[in-house]
């Protein structure tokens, strides 16, 4: 009896986590062939989406709270076109330039709590606000497409290898291919961990629980509501700048149309990986897994070659649809308990 | 300041606009006792109550706790718990999706060295300040997983542990059931003997009479006085609380019972449930009967009557209406059949309230001719106008907000709304909570005279003596049940039996 | 004299007017500093039989939004949420349009596959099921507005794709431009806004469709005790969005006789939305106003002309509208208004003391 009982929100993780054991076994089958039960396969998902996980994090966190952040794509593009125009026009050295798009995440999101958190505006339409701002911002710092390839620094965090000890094999060219992931993935890892110790050890972290599970205890009991808010849209922000560095490391470029819906799979991410919409509930160990199984849609997509690419962004909304879906069966039998 | 008094309040005041919700009153809490704070609505219980917590600023007085010198002012609750006065209130204030140690320690908690949270101790400390009150608990689950009373518990045990010594309870027992109050009852003796003043605010008179030591009376923002429980007995409490005798409320209804004869059935369910609140139940209701529903808060006695108007679906079992097999699956369908629900929840299910008065009176009416027959602004205008005067709402126009309206001219609204569309049977539920002694006769003739206009009705309160005055036949529930019904020499005691139950009865 | 004012301000169609006005005032300005006619923007003048002029182009290019904010409307009130599916939905009904013209897979064509009717009647109705799904994920299942919305704003597009086979599907068909062309001497779109907001106006003041609304806006569960379909009506309210989401897809695509999935509608939710806020509804819910939706609508419009005429860029304009969207729900914002009130309070009380 002294068993912790699984309750739904457990229950929604180990869909998650099953969702994507069973995805990616299916690709190994469909897609062996084509290397998809290679280490490297999987190495690349991470690679890929690092930067989506970095952002993943913050959403997840803003979510606890209630609230939602949809500017995180358009913040990115800002990010990516302020360091590639950075770099590249303005020949500025990339150790300032990262600092001051950090910069930017903090203020950005220090604007955004504030309307959310003081003045009590939908965090929807704020975001949403700050999306179009983000990315209208982008096309004032310039409106073509800039690729990084001059800075000597920046293309070298770009291509440093971190090689990994086991899982090498030789390809049929008979060159011996050693594992690796990039720099990105180690940031995104290390924000992962510090994100997860967080929510789980640090008064901040519980009271964004607090604060998503009833606002008007969470002030009853002492919590400063309004500045928790606050710092989490200042904390969404920061980690989506450090996730748009990662994508600028990955991409090399900035253009107006980057990372158009991102904020779609960082939310998505999120809520397939047990994040209640209506706040309070979630970890960014589900929200991990929800990564995984956004990249590897994506990456199924691209392996089968002859899918377009929309079909990627379909079935992401499909999944997101999906567990929408679930959580609000799974609150509606809750209420009918009660 | 005297030893044994750990607060006191002096000469409070305080306005709304245009209203003297407190008129120079005092209060004194002393060491270990348990003190009723009574009062109707509108008397100024919950608003001397937030003027010690902070919530309300008020203009003139001065609160003294016991160790700390000088006059306290609180400018929120959190200044108030931080001076040792802690509120529990009837919706519990925690957080459902944290655990329950979490909740004992949210804003204080043990920390390591590294500043991080330490969650063994806390757990620790949890399961210990659990086990001292009697409640052996896993600590670890989410607050959500237990009962509302056991949340209410913890509620109280985090005030308790954070060294509170003030504890108020507002209406801590209304979603309680028996058992759970006299779990809470013995853990608010505890607290007694530990030297805690604990300011008991509730409307549950048999609850004074088991708990408190002493009582202090309220009446239209003014103090009436202050008893030692001995001293005040239940009909003189009732009297300082109404402010006449009961003398005064003599009955309004006719004395000889009516006759019904099937004819006259209007509503006849047979084997009706919903899962989770009400077991099968059987009843019948003729034109011109008056129903009484009488039960403990949370006995059933709103959800049986949800059942028959299709608020909660019906599960199990038949309805008629009028002799005819009715389907009822929302409440559209039971209003077609000539029903009507007022519900207990004004604010969240009775008012519209951004709409005007005209507006919500129409509102049903409109619903049941459905979208597309749209009653003329000239109808609009004579219904609102009409039961404005009928049912002396004080408004400024028909087309003041309704929100504007106090909760008294609000329910007078409410009822409008159902009387406009002509029902054959009406469900009140709780119709004159919150509203003054002399809305409420009215609306207490207002039912007699519906009766006699031949329609069947359903009244519910928790007050006994408003049913007593108004019903022909009680219907008596008792945890989700039917139990029974009353319909020859009604009167005070046999409705308390009958609600007690059988077996209590021995006690 | 100040309480007139204060009756002025408080009325509820001030907000949208007064920036109405200010947008013609900056214009006039504009157009004095930069040496032209200073009522440049109200001459309206024929040329080649059509009329011509900057305010026949405000109420022309404004009609997608002025449709788009009819339904916004309904769906602010009764769900106290925004849709942010419809420049989504715009396209893709658009694309089912012109791919039901073309036949699939077809990039361009001067024939119709099927009769005009039949297509224009098909991408409505994508619009409308866009609308149901919404609709049913927020009434049925009880998600927050925006995040069930959510999932078309980026499935859309990625449907529309699909359906033109990832092609711009080019409908280079007289009949079909005239959506988006003239009607005698009047541009069609703003033929068929007012149709829309005509209709709307008839079904609002001879049904009870805007009490239901409202009612259910401002509280769910009263209404339904009143005999309201909560759920029905919220439903319904985002089927007309999606409906009004159709038909300016229809007129959007008519214009540029095509379906270009990724840029039909950009946007365009935001200065939906946007339309909805600046006419003095709350984004709260409840109450609404659709005179001040369709005149916020005409403003917003009226901005990004004045913006593009001042040589803002399409990718830039953004910037701006995000501005005064922060602006307006500030100054609706609660805690705003109080700290507002206790400013004048302390002012009035300073006052009082000197004179004192």
């Amino acid at each position: 009896m002294k068993g912790k009982k699984i309750n739904s929100n457990t229950l929604l993780l180990i869909i998650t986590i099953a969702l994507f054991v069973v995805m990616y076994a299916i690709g190994c089958v469909i897609y062996s062939s084509k290397g998809f039960t290679h280490l490297q396969t999987f190495l690349n998902i991470l690679i890929n989406n690092a930067g989506l996980l970095c952002v993943a994090c913050g959403t997840t966190c803003i979510m606890l709270t209630g609230g939602i952040d949809i500017s995180v794509g358009a913040l990115i593009a800002m990010d990516c076109m302020f360091l590639a125009v950075g770099m590249e026009q303005w020949g500025m050295s990339a150790p300032v330039l990262i600092a001051l798009v950090l910069l930017i995440g903090i203020v950005f999101g220090l604007v955004q709590g504030f309307c959310v958190g003081y003045l009590e505006i939908q965090p929807f339409i704020v975001t949403m606000a700050g999306m179009f701002f983000a990315r209208g911002m982008t096309a004032v710092i310039s409106t073509d497409q800039v690729s990084i390839s001059q800075n000597a620094f920046f293309v070298g965090l770009a291509n440093a290898k971190i090689q990994i000890p086991f899982g090498a094999y030789t390809n049929s060219k008979g060159v011996l291919q050693i594992p690796f992931v990039r720099i990105t993935v180690v940031v995104a890892l290390i924000v992962l961990i510090l994100i997860f110790l967080m929510l789980r050890y640090t008064k901040f972290g519980r009271s964004l629980y607090a604060v998503g599970g009833n606002e008007q205890s969470a002030t009853m009991m002492g919590l400063d509501v309004k500045m928790t808010k606050l710092k989490a849209y200042v904390l969404g922000s920061f980690l989506c700048s450090i996730g748009g560095i990662c994508y600028c490391l990955n991409t090399m470029s900035g253009s107006v149309r980057q990372a158009l819906g991102l904020e779609m799979d960082a939310i998505s991410s999120a809520v397939i990986g047990g994040t209640l919409l209506t706040g309070g509930v979630g970890n960014v160990v589900g929200t991990f897994f929800g990564v995984l199984i956004n990249g590897t849609i994506s990456t199924l997509v691209k392996t089968n070659g002859k899918l377009l690419s929309s079909w990627s962004s379909i079935a992401v909304a499909a999944l997101l649809c999906f567990f929408i879906v679930l959580q609000s069966v799974f609150a509606k039998i809750k209420d009918a308990k009660k | 300041m005297d030893n044994n008094v750990v607060l006191t309040m002096r000469g409070i005041s305080m306005t709304f606009p245009g209203v003297k919700a407190l008129d120079n009153v005092d209060f004194t809490l002393r060491k270990g006792e348990i003190h009723a704070l009574m009062g109707e609505n509108g008397a100024g219980k919950s608003t001397l109550i937030k003027c010690l917590t902070g919530i309300n600023a008020f203009e003139a007085g001065e609160i003294r706790v016991d160790g700390i010198d000088g006059p306290v002012v609180n400018h929120s609750t959190l200044d108030a718990q931080k001076k040792g006065i802690s509120t529990v209130y009837q919706e519990v204030n925690l957080c459902p999706n944290l655990s329950v140690a979490e909740n004992l320690f949210i804003g204080r908690e043990p920390k390591t060295k590294l500043g991080t949270i330490d969650w063994k101790t806390m757990v620790k400390k949890s399961q210990k300040i659990m086990q001292d009150l009697d409640m052996n608990i896993d600590v670890t689950q989410n607050l959500e997983e237990y009962s509302l009373a056991l949340q209410q518990m913890i509620a109280i045990a985090r005030a308790v542990d954070m060294d509170c010594k003030v504890l108020i309870l507002d209406e801590p027992t209304s979603s309680l059931d028996d058992n759970e109050v006299a779990k809470l009852f013995t853990l608010m003796n505890q607290l007694k003997d530990k030297g805690v003043g604990i300011v008991f605010v509730t409307h549950f008179l048999e609850q004074v009479y088991a708990v408190c030591d002493r009582i202090t009376v309220l009446r239209d923002g003014q103090l009436v006085g202050e008893y030692p429980i001995a001293e005040l007995p239940r009909v003189k409490l009732v009297a300082a609380m109404m402010g006449k005798d009961f003398d005064d409320l003599a009955s309004i209804k006719s004395e000889e019972s009516p006759v019904f004869s099937d004819a006259d059935l209007l509503i006849d369910a047979e084997g009706m449930s919903h899962k989770g609140t009400i077991k099968p139940f059987s009843l019948q209701i003729h034109k011109g009967e008056v129903v009484g529903f009488t039960g403990l808060l949370g006995s059933g006695r709103s959800e049986l009557a949800r059942v028959i108007y299709g608020a909660d679906k019906n599960q199990t079992g038949t309805l008629k209406v009028k002799g005819k097999e009715a389907k009822i699956s929302a409440p559209i369908d039971a209003m077609k059949l000539g029903m009507g629900l007022l519900p207990d929840d004004r604010k969240a299910e009775g008012i519209i309230g951004d709409l005007s008065v005209r507006e919500n009176i129409i509102l049903a009416l409109q619903a049941k001719r459905g979208m597309f027959k749209l009653l003329s602004m000239k109808e609009q205008n004579e219904l609102a106008d009409k039961y404005i005067e009928m049912l002396q709402v004080k408004t400024a126009s028909r087309e003041t907000l309704i929100k504007q309206l106090s909760g008294g001219n609000q329910q007078k609204v409410i009822l409008g709304r159902w009387l406009a569309t002509d029902p054959d049977f009406l469900i009140l539920d709780e119709p004159t909570r919150g509203i003054d002694i002399g809305t409420k006769t009215e609306i207490q003739k207002l039912v007699l005279k519906l009766a006699k206009e031949g329609k069947g009705v359903i009244f519910i309160s928790s007050e006994i003596e408003e049913m007593l005055r108004t019903c022909t036949k009680m219907v008596v529930l008792r945890d989700g049940m039917k139990v029974g019904e009353i319909t020859e020499s009604l009167s005070q005691e046999t409705v308390m039996k009958a609600i007690a139950g059988g077996e209590s009865d021995e006690q | 004299m100040n309480s007139s004012l204060k009756k002025i301000t408080g009325m509820r169609l001030f907000l949208p007017i007064f920036c109405m006005l200010l947008v013609m005032a900056a214009n006039i300005i504009y157009d004095a500093a930069s040496g032209n006619f200073a009522l440049n923007f109200f001459t309206i003048s024929m040329r080649n039989g059509v009329l011509y002029g900057r305010l026949i182009d405000i109420l022309n290019r404004g009609s997608e939004v002025a449709i788009l904010a009819i339904g916004m409307t309904l769906v602010v009130s009764a769900s106290a949420g925004t849709d942010i599916s419809v420049g989504s939905v715009m396209s893709l009904a658009a694309c089912f349009c012109c791919m039901m013209l073309a036949g699939y897979g077809v990039s361009s064509t001067s024939d119709l596959a099927v009769p005009l009717l039949v297509g224009v009647l098909g991408g409505v109705l994508m619009g409308c099921l866009c609308g149901a799904f919404n609709g049913f994920l927020v009434a049925y299942l009880n998600v927050q507005p925006m995040v069930a919305t959510l999932i078309l704003y980026s499935a859309a597009r990625a449907i529309g794709l699909l359906l033109c086979n990832n092609l711009i599907v080019y409908v280079r068909n007289d009949s079909y431009k005239f959506f988006g062309g003239y009607m005698g001497f009047l541009p069609t779109p703003i033929v068929i806004a007012a149709i829309c907001v005509v209709i709307m106006t008839l079904l609002l003041k001879k049904t009870a469709l805007g009490l239901y609304v409202q009612s259910v806006g401002i509280n769910k569960k009263a209404s339904r005790i009143a005999g309201l379909n909560s759920e029905k009506i919220i439903f319904i309210c985002y089927v007309v969005c999606g409906l009004a989401a159709g038909i300016a897809g229809i007129v959007a695509s008519s214009r540029i006789y095509s379906a270009d999935s990724n840029n039909i509608g950009l946007n365009y939710e935001m200065d939906a939305i946007l339309a909805v806020a600046l006419g003095g509804n709350s984004l709260g819910g409840g109450k609404f106003n659709l005179a001040g939706s369709i005149i916020g609508a005409y403003t917003i419009q009226a901005i990004t002309t004045t913006l593009y005429a001042l040589g803002v860029s399409t990718d830039v304009a953004p910037v701006y509208k995000a501005i005064i969207v922060i602006i307006i729900v500030t100054i609706q914002a609660p805690p705003f208004k109080a700290f507002m009130k206790r400013r004048a309070a302390r002012k009035a009380l300073a006052k009082g003391g000197a004179v004192a």
